[in-house]
């Protein structure tokens, strides 16, 4: 056969490996669908296995050890200096992606799925032209897109060697002096990893505050914690001007009014992600995307034509791996002919900072803007045993109710394990829970968790851990 | 001013889809002059004004679907009053929403909760949607207004109201309706649990030269679900023989020239046949059973009453002669002809297309040597009539010159076997050979 001539034919197509893609695949394959998954990396995973979440939390996880060792001395314990081997933390940090890729890789060849290597792009409704791979092209029935989002660039620095999060997590080094371009999830996370690593960061957010989609007050414990790990914060900031230097790089920051100028060794530029939708060829068959680039899809995930699905970052909605897994399942199951639909009350927000970050539902700023008579109740972790007991007293759990219904209208958690924390929220919120449902639900002392009924106690009125106000 | 509702038009319809206007808006229009022509899934109607007046607004256009009850029309026929409300086809039009839309709705109609969607666990919203049910209008009777999976049963067992029942639509129907082009079927819900069973999606015919797209109507349609449910559920076998009718052809072209212009008179071959298949149902009753798969029972029905499929030039309808086993073949032709009539001109009622037990259908005059017909679901066997052509045939020895009709009785197997359809078939053949033993033994 010649390479580069092959045409295959499948049932079900799905451009993206990453985590709506592939999951698409599995749930598709085990409910008797034929499916070609064509991703244009060598490794499946897209950006959250091999530039992403798992890499990140691989570092922040190593970071988290350093600070505990120094943490330690509280309690009596001292390790003395912490010495970090670049090296082995890079190659672990391989080592971790590499084994979960490897894993996809054997449960959709389990299932049967094939896996084809290259970027495709449509040619007509009904077939893909492939580039860069072995394969010619691939004609199908249905087609799901999962190409996911890439990295937005700084104007400012087009041709400069910054950093993007996807290089800054392969860690080519540890500089003296970084400055982080962006106060999201990602520039904060990153920030974090690299002033645990021993660089002096600056953050430069242009909003006057960092993590603009979280509640205030819950940054607020996240700022304070930084503000001690980084060099200096500088929210309402814009970068006007970047230059490479012999050295690194200069930079000129408009900090509210005032033109700084600073030199730095580094950049890490993480000003938002944007949907890989421009070069699918989506004009060739009609499939149309909005201002912001992005395909509306149905709750079905069907895109304005009937048999084109579209899921994950290249959708409208948050940009969250577990949002496209979610889309992913429920494509497969509607191109199954199940009766599913992508009608999900809530998708959990998280952020691994130091303390976690994680919120789900409405936030409190949400009500408020809605005029919604919404009850906010702040169980404060300082009053919680198991939070004393790891050291920690920052940090709240909250819930937001509906004062007629007593329904559970969001949650938000900062403190030790909020990321897990989040789900029992979650779960609530998508079951329709009310205060009591949490209160009279065990929870297991002493843990975090406990937190979580402890606010909805202080919410219904039933709390014993606290001095009631007012009566 | 008089709002004209689409009346109840019979049994067991709800719907139909405007196919003219007889009127425009500002015409003048008679009592009782035609109005409108609608066609159901029985059978295409003129409606007549009820009122005489000036048309002041028609609320749908040819190819709408309206229900009963809807205002069509709307004529000033000089009463007083104002037309109030924006009609219930308006409504409803409005009601098929945009994705924007439910979302709107959602926000509105979440009581007692100030915020969000519908109050109900995943699994119960799952439920709803696979028992179509709107989930919105269920009752709730959990804490906080939450909708239950038993709220969403009880609600789907409730017969709904038409309005409501027309709100919710199948799903691949529903919200995304104005945003993205439906596909009527979702292929893969009907392939499901069929192996090989593959429904590809339509290729685009533009490609290879012009094509014109037009909907498929009330009857078409009603008749591609009758047919294809039919093929799907019921084996069918075919059995096939020929019948010498030169007997009986003579007899009858003799009978039809003395009653030409009498009640009856235009005697065709069909009632003969309706006569032979009476006796032969008679002899074997399990062609005139139904099978009930769900009870697994076979229902056998003491009385006779043939349909016959008609060719209207708007699509096919099976008109009903009930009780032909009391009937004489003068009565059973005199019954046709004004069914036939009635069917073509658009005025057969809907009683008069229920009820039947069997099902004969003849193309005869317009052709075929031998045809398999589709059982009339959930009948269990189908007469299928071709032409009568004089043939040779071999009669003692000699070939001779003798008219045939080509029979075919298409059956279903699981309820009759191919011994059965054959002596029920002979016993026809030999009854038509000879029109003393028609008048013996039918």
């Amino acid at each position: 056969m010649v390479v580069g001539s092959l045409r295959q034919e499948t049932e079900l197509a799905i451009i993206g490996g990453g985590p709506g893609g592939y999951v698409a695949a599995l749930r598709a394959a085990d409910l008797g669908k034929e499916v070609i998954l064509i991703d244009e990396r060598d490794s499946l995973g897209g950006v959250c296995l091999t530039e992403g979440c798992i890499p990140s939390k691989t570092l922040i996880h190593a970071v988290e050890l350093i600070n505990s060792a120094k943490a330690a001395t509280k309690a009596g314990l001292t390790f003395g200096e912490v010495s970090v081997n670049l090296d082995m933390l890079r190659q672990w940090t391989q080592t971790v992606v590499e084994g979960l890729t490897k894993g996809i890789g054997a449960l959709l060849k389990r299932r049967g799925v094939e896996v084809v290597h290259g970027r495709a792009v449509f040619d007509s409704p009904h077939s893909l032209a492939l580039q860069n791979s072995d394969t010619a092209g691939v004609d199908f029935k249905q087609c799901i897109i999962a190409t996911g989002s890439r990295i937005n660039e700084l104007p400012q620095a087009y041709d400069l060697p910054v950093w993007t999060s996807a290089q800054a997590l392969k860690i080519p080094e540890v500089p003296h002096r970084l400055l982080v371009v962006g106060g999201g999830y990602i520039g904060l996370e990153m920030g974090l990893v690299y002033a645990g690593l021993g660089s002096q960061v600056t953050m430069a957010e242009f909003l006057p505050r960092l993590l603009p989609g979280a509640d205030e007050d819950m940054v607020d414990v996240v700022v304070k914690n930084c503000e001690r790990r980084f060099e200096s914060i500088l929210t309402g900031s814009t970068v006007t001007a970047v230059e490479q230097t012999a050295s690194g790089f200069a930079v000129t920051i408009d900090h509210n009014g005032h033109v700084l100028k600073d030199e730095f060794d580094q950049v890490l530029v993480a000003v938002g992600r944007r949907p890989n939708t421009d070069k699918l060829g989506l004009d060739t068959i009609g499939v149309t995307t909005n201002k912001s680039g992005l395909i509306d899809v149905s709750q079905e995930c069907r895109t304005n034509i009937p048999h084109i699905y579209a899921i994950g970052d290249v959708t409208p909605g948050p940009a969250l791996a577990h949002k496209a897994s979610r889309e992913g399942k429920v494509v497969a199951e509607v191109i199954a002919g199940k009766h599913s639909a992508f009608d999900n009350r809530a998708v959990p927000a998280v952020v691994f900072t130091d303390p976690e970050l994680a919120w789900t539902g409405i936030t409190e700023r949400e009500a408020k803007e809605r005029k919604l008579d919404a009850k906010v109740s702040k169980f404060p972790l300082s009053a919680l045993g198991r939070a004393r007991t790891m050291g920690c007293a920052e940090g709240f759990v909250k819930i937001i109710s509906d004062p007629a219904s007593q329904l559970i209208l969001g949650v938000g958690i900062v403190g030790p394990h909020a990321s897990e924390l989040i789900a029992e929220g979650t779960l609530a919120l998508e079951m329709g829970a009310t205060l009591e449902d949490l209160t009279a639900t065990i929870h297991p002392h002493p843990t975090v968790s406990e937190a979580i009924m402890e606010a909805s106690e202080m919410a219904a009125g039933t709390a014993v851990h606290v001095h009631s106000l007012g009566t | 001013m008089y709002e004209f509702k689409l009346p109840d038009l019979g049994e067991g319809i709800h719907e139909g889809e405007i196919l003219k206007w007889h009127v425009d808006e500002n015409t003048v229009v008679a009592e009782d002059a035609p109005l409108v022509d609608i066609e159901t899934d029985k059978a295409a109607i003129t409606i007549p004004s009820p009122k005489a007046g000036r048309v002041m607004s028609l609320n749908a256009t040819a190819g709408d679907t309206v229900m009963v009850g809807d205002v069509v029309v709307v004529i000033d026929d000089g009463s007083s009053g104002q037309p109030q409300e924006p009609s219930v086809a308006d409504e409803r039009r409005a009601s098929r929403p945009s994705e924007s839309q439910v979302e709107e709705n959602e926000k509105s109609q979440a009581p007692p909760a100030s915020w969000g969607p519908v109050i109900a666990a995943p699994a119960t919203r799952r439920l709803a949607r696979e028992l179509n049910v709107d989930i919105h209008k269920v009752p709730p009777t959990g804490p906080a207004g939450r909708v239950t999976s038993d709220d969403v049963r009880l609600f789907a067992e409730q017969p709904m109201p038409l309005a409501e029942s027309a709100a919710v639509q199948p799903s691949t129907d529903s919200p995304s309706a104005e945003t993205i082009k439906p596909s009527k079927q979702d292929a893969a819900a009907v392939a499901n649990g069929i192996p090989f069973l593959d429904i590809e999606p339509m290729p685009n015919f533009e490609e290879w030269g012009p094509v014109e797209r037009t909907p498929l109507r009330s009857i078409r349609r009603k008749v591609a679900r009758k047919m294809v449910t039919s093929m799907v559920l019921v084996p069918h076998v075919a059995h096939m023989d020929e019948a010498d009718v030169t007997l009986l052809e003579e007899f009858r072209l003799k009978e039809r020239e003395k009653r030409e212009g009498q009640p009856g008179g235009r005697l065709t071959l069909l009632p003969f046949v309706m006569k032979a298949v009476t006796a032969g149902l008679r002899a074997a009753p399990a062609f005139n059973a139904s099978l009930d798969p769900f009870a697994e029972e076979i229902i056998y029905k003491r009385y006779y009453s043939l349909g016959i499929a008609v060719d209207t030039g708007h699509g096919l309808v099976v008109p009903v002669v009930r009780d032909t086993d009391r009937k004489s073949i003068l009565q059973v032709s005199q019954e046709l002809e004004q069914l036939a009539g009635k069917c073509r001109d658009g005025t057969i009622e809907v009683s008069q297309l229920r009820g039947g037990t069997f099902t004969i259908t003849n193309v005869g005059p317009l052709g075929g040597t031998a045809l398999i017909p589709t059982i009339n679901y959930p009948e269990v066997a189908i007469l299928g009539m071709g032409r009568v052509r004089e043939k040779p045939v071999v009669v003692d020895g000699q070939i001779v010159v003798r008219k045939m009709l080509p029979l075919t009785l298409a059956f279903d197997h699981r309820i009759a076997d191919g011994a059965d359809a054959a002596r029920f078939v002979s016993e026809m053949v030999r009854q038509l050979s000879d029109p003393t033993l028609l008048m013996l033994e039918t």
